[in-house]
């Protein structure tokens, strides 16, 4: 396990907890209302690797969007969407951050430039591209980051987008969750090239590979690649190296992966790493820790209250958005 | 020098004088696409842009489908105004993706949100001897996709206008411009500057039947129209225009006045935009039909290459005129 780097505070490293906290206690909840009937659909836990949604977001600025994919909760929290828009849009309801329209896999926030999770692996990355165009071609400071698992290396849109970002020198930030599973198929079985920095690297495109287990890592290769970015020098492809403690949906049986190694990978997870550093550091104690598990479940609680007292889009409204009703911004 | 009214202009000179006015009326547009630049368009319609208004806004693309009509979406939610150009309606499959499942869905999923003010102009059809990768005719699988707008025009005015109010519209529009109209010449009138995006227009007026048609095939019907008039056939002629939506309205309108209809459309009938057409008139119009409906379509083949064969698959006059005379039965 890592050092904590020089220089965090009390305070700081509180802060982190508490954020991949927020994440992991509204998604435990969630799981629950997937059981209970609450949440229908498709429902990807992001458990496990909260530490890369946590790090990306200390470094995102109000100017800078993002393009999320299908297992986004994390990225949403991270970013500042409220919990209780956020339960109501997987509940389906008018309050919904979406209007109830999306649904777990696609949260959208126009306030928090948060463009949506998308649910077509490396649909997403042509987006970013246009986002950080229009940012480019206006003279903004405004970066493109945009998520994606390892699966999508194997799409077309992945290549095509690699070669335009650099082509174009676009402030993307390409940010690769590899947690070596596209839903049931491991990396080596579906790559002949498993080693998606090199991809990346082939097309011009700046990378590295992170721990994505580590949010003190992950929050400063962020922090590097933001900053080329904004100088003018193009896109960076970061490859965090993660993984999702639980099954890819909540219909997965996971009978591809032993148990093993997910209780492997379960013993450095991001929150348990972050809290042991902590501690050894006397920066926390587990009482601390007690409290801010039970804040986050209060807000999640409270999440959950927002959701059940919404209300249900009324039928009349069916055809609603599917073309705009207001200009275009 | 910009053409005015009156002057006389080939559709391709009418595009690009449509995308030369919205590039200087707002610095907000750009043209993204394979060979828009220094090639000057695979079509020639953008030659001599990229010299006028350079290439931050006259943008030539790797051969990425894919990736820049998603860039042109991404930058249309992001605040810009992009023309993407897809070089064929064929290339653009290669691009679906973006277009049917997220252009057309965003605003919808993200509860108005994100609108999506992109166009997406691509030349359509066949009659070049480009055979069957580059001769298609796939309006009405977009057609078919609730969140689009799509759009043929088949005259100068509306080559020339219709840009204005697509780029105008919140919504993702796709502009279909014929690959065998692009060298044609005609009048560019008053009309040009004001034309909508959702109407379609009576081309020419008719007492005895209706064809209803929209883009290269309109004039394949004024040719047969002017034949039926030979024989004391008077036929209207309506021009779609817009394929998504569909003006339900100018199409009862004017079956009502003639009681006869024949469609003709250069996709291929199956599940056809004929189709769609015939059985609005079918569901709201039943009553006020002659005659069964009839339909000129493409051959249900891959357009093939040699001329003949590529002629044969195709409406052409002397099958609509047939297809009238049948429609008219005893009436004639």
């Amino acid at each position: 396990m890592s050092e904590l780097p020089v220089g965090i505070t009390r305070e700081r490293g509180l802060h982190l907890l508490r954020e991949m906290l927020r994440i992991r206690q509204f998604e435990a909840r969630c799981a629950e209302l997937y059981g209970a009937g609450k949440i229908r659909g498709f429902l990807h836990l992001y458990d496990g690797e909260e530490a890369v949604a946590v790090g990306v977001m200390q470094v995102l600025g109000t100017g800078d969007s993002i393009v999320s994919t299908y297992r986004e909760h994390g990225h949403a929290i991270a970013r500042g969407i409220e919990l209780g828009p956020l339960m109501a849009e997987l509940y389906g309801r008018r309050a919904g951050c979406s209007g109830g329209r999306g649904g777990s896999m696609h949260i959208f926030d126009a306030a928090t430039r948060f463009y949506g999770g998308n649910a077509i692996v490396g649909g997403g990355l042509p987006l970013a591209l246009g986002i950080a165009l229009a940012e480019k071609m206006r003279g903004g400071r405004g970066l493109a980051a945009c998520f994606f698992g390892e699966g999508a290396a194997a799409e077309g849109e992945f290549h095509e987008s690699m070669n335009l970002a650099a082509l174009w020198r676009l402030p993307v930030l390409f940010l690769c969750e590899n947690n070596l599973y596209a839903m049931g198929t491991a990396l080596a079985r579906s790559e002949s090239q498993t080693d998606i920095q090199a991809k990346a690297t082939a097309y011009g495109v700046r990378a590295a590979v992170v721990d994505g287990m580590d949010v003190f890592a992950v929050e400063a290769a962020v922090r590097d690649a933001a900053a080329f970015a904004r100088a003018g020098n193009g896109p960076t492809l970061l490859e965090f190296r993660t993984y999702r403690f639980r099954a890819h949906s909540m219909f997965d049986a996971q009978l591809y992966r032993d148990k093993a190694e997910v209780e492997e990978w379960r013993r450095h997870g991001p929150v348990i790493s972050l809290t042991t550093r902590l501690k050894a550091a006397g920066l926390m104690s587990e009482e601390d820790f007690q409290r801010i598990e039970k804040e986050a479940d209060a807000e999640v609680q409270a999440a959950v209250d927002f959701a059940e007292q919404s209300d249900w889009e009324p039928v009349a409204d069916l055809a609603r958005h599917v073309y705009a009703e207001v200009a275009a911004p | 020098m910009t053409p005015g009214p009156g002057s006389r202009i080939t559709y391709r000179e009418a595009v690009k004088q449509g995308i030369r006015e919205a590039l200087a009326r707002d610095p907000r547009v750009f043209l993204i696409g394979e060979d828009v630049g220094r090639y000057g368009g695979c079509f020639a319609v953008s030659k001599g842009l990229l010299d006028e208004f350079g290439e931050e806004r006259i943008r030539d693309t790797p051969l990425s489908e894919s990736a820049f009509v998603g860039a042109g979406i991404g930058a249309a939610m992001a605040g810009m105004r992009p023309i993407v150009e897809i070089m064929t309606v064929n290339f653009s499959l290669l691009a679906i993706d973006q277009i049917v499942n997220n252009a057309a869905t965003l605003c919808h999923m993200s509860g108005g949100q994100f609108p999506v003010p992109v166009v997406i102009r691509m030349a359509t059809g066949a009659g070049r001897q480009l055979a069957a990768q580059h001769s298609h005719s796939f309006e009405a699988w977009y057609a078919h996709v609730p969140g689009l707008r799509v759009v043929e025009p088949a005259t100068i005015d509306d080559a020339r206008g219709m840009l204005r109010p697509a780029l105008e519209s919140p919504d993702p529009v796709i502009i279909f411009e014929p690959i065998s109209l692009y060298n044609m010449e005609g009048e560019l009138t008053d009309a040009a500057a004001s034309v909508d995006l959702s109407h379609a227009r009576v081309h020419r007026s008719g007492r005895d039947v209706t064809l209803i048609t929209y883009g290269a095939s309109l004039w394949r019907c004024v040719t047969a129209a002017e034949e039926l008039a030979t024989s004391g056939i008077d036929a209207e002629i309506v021009d779609l225009r817009s394929l998504r939506p569909l003006d339900d309205a100018a199409i009862l309108g004017s079956v009502r006045r003639t009681r006869r209809v024949v469609i003709v459309d250069e996709g291929w009938r199956t599940g056809s935009l004929s189709a769609e057409v015939a059985m609005r008139i079918v569901e709201q119009g039943f009553y006020d039909l002659d005659a069964p409906i009839g339909r000129v379509c493409t051959e249900e083949v891959p357009i093939p290459y040699p001329k003949h064969l590529e002629d044969a698959a195709l409406p052409d006059a002397a099958r609509i005129v047939a297809a009238v005379r049948r429609t008219m039965g005893d009436a004639q």
